[in-house]
């Protein structure tokens, strides 16, 4: 029997006083609300906090909306409301492709955003997503507010900027003209962690690629987002051409593991397939040629 | 710790340690086993019921979150002695056979029919798709939720 050991547990019903009760536990307080990522790691003692505050009661955190030129989605949001959100996916439609095959759909009834990105799994797909579309989050302390961009956002295996009596509020992402997105995954079986996952996002202007963001999945210790990649395309039309080199630099810029879902080049081919597909798709969408 | 939930509509308080899991209090403490307890990692959907009408998987939610909530499990399906459609469609397609996976995928497929009464053999799929069946009787689970979903209608529609 897996069964995690003993913390205290104390159920928030604010933020500030999550907030305060973080701070006043320590470094071994955690926050937890799906807990789908953190109860597995507990039961495993792969952690194991003294004190967990529950902050599923604070509904002012799952909400998704457009706020002038930016997409604000509450970190206490769901996974199946990433996933059915009309607005997210007319905007970002990587979210709902990456939804798609996160887990299965009881998992997504529990399972947030926040959460997500705090895990800091490298394998995960929001991750991937978020970093593509170039987010940025909110963490809120004892101090107030601070926003990070997702490429400093993640600063290990595990390990995010969110410090000891923080939390991930919200994350943010601009609206600008010409966006295309899409996410590409491999897995062995439905439901599971990918073999390699692959987010793109395009913004063209006129016929050429204004910016982009390309993040790979399960093929490092950290997500992977693919700089080089991001500088070859900016200014570019997009091409077939373009995107081989793309796939190309998502072959040698990951750092892939061999395990059971398979050896290094394996991985390393596919997450260059990967991230070719989801940029082609990226950019169908950008011109609205996806039927 | 002192926790107050209603399970299956009837309010129950209980002193539990807050690393209890769902599926433990519900059996152990409750004495609720139709509730079944399998793979400890959320991958298999034995343990699933529904916690304020969404299915969860018991053995990764913590009995203390569900102070103040309601909690539905497979126990609660049955009504003055008439099964639950969905029970009833598992009866008449011969939906399980060891019975392991049945009341988590019986209570999954009800929070199917409870948002989409009419679902296509794709989205039953999907929806199970948390759940596994070592026995492999993923078709006649399919066939048992189209049963469900068609009678309920028919019950509903006359």
């Amino acid at each position: 029997m897996q069964t995690p050991a003993s913390f205290e547990y104390e159920r928030a019903t604010s933020l500030d006083g999550a907030i305060a009760a973080l701070n006043e536990r320590g470094a071994n307080a955690r926050v937890i609300a799906g807990g789908h990522s953190l109860l597995p790691m507990m039961k495993l003692r792969l952690a194991s906090p003294e004190h967990l505050v529950d902050i599923n009661d604070l509904a002012e955190l799952a909400y998704i909306r457009e706020e002038g030129d930016e997409v604000r989605i509450g970190a206490l949001t769901r996974h199946v409301d990433l996933l059915r959100s009309d607005l997210l996916a007319e905007r970002f439609p990587v979210f709902r492709d990456a939804e798609n095959v996160i887990a299965d759909p009881v998992v997504r009834n529990r399972g947030t955003l926040g959460g997500s990105l705090c895990q800091a799994d490298a394998a995960e797909d929001l991750s991937a997503v978020c970093s593509a579309l170039k987010a940025k989050v909110v963490i809120r302390g004892s101090g107030g507010e601070r926003v990070v961009g997702m490429d400093k956002f993640h600063i290990g295996p595990y390990m995010t900027a969110v410090g000891s009596g923080e939390i991930l509020t919200e994350v943010r992402i601009g609206v600008r003209p010409g966006a295309g997105s899409a996410h590409e995954k491999v897995e062995r079986r439905a439901g599971d962690w990918a073999i390699a996952a692959a987010s793109a996002a395009v913004w063209i202007e006129g016929n050429a690629i204004a910016d982009a963001g390309v993040a790979l999945a399960a093929v490092g210790l950290t997500t992977i987002h693919l700089d080089r990649a991001e500088e070859l395309l900016r200014g570019k039309p997009p091409s077939d051409e373009v995107f081989d080199q793309v796939a190309t630099i998502a072959s040698e810029d990951c750092t892939p593991m061999p395990d059971g879902r398979g050896p290094v080049d394996y991985k390393r081919h596919l997450a260059g397939v990967l991230a070719k597909r989801a940029l082609q798709r990226a950019t169908s969408r950008a011109l609205h040629q996806e039927a | 710790m002192n926790v107050t939930m209603t399970v299956n509509g009837q309010e129950v308080t209980r002193d539990v340690e807050p690393r209890m899991l769902l599926v433990h209090f519900l059996r152990d403490t409750l004495d609720l086993t139709g509730t079944h307890w399998g793979c400890d990692t959320s991958n298999c959907g034995a343990c699933v019921v529904h916690l304020d009408g969404k299915a969860v998987k018991s053995c990764t939610v913590l009995a203390v979150m569900c102070d103040g909530h309601r909690v539905d499990t497979v126990e609660s399906l049955e009504k003055d002695g008439e099964l639950d459609p969905i029970q009833q469609g598992f009866h008449e397609q011969h939906a399980l056979q060891c019975g392991f996976c049945t009341p988590g995928m019986i209570m999954t497929t009800r929070a199917l029919l409870n948002e989409n009464p009419n679902p296509t053999d794709e989205e039953i799929r999907i929806a199970i798709s948390g759940g596994i069946c070592r026995c492999t009787g993923y078709k006649n689970i399919v066939s048992a939720v189209r049963w469900a979903a068609e009678h309920e209608r028919a019950g509903q529609e006359g």
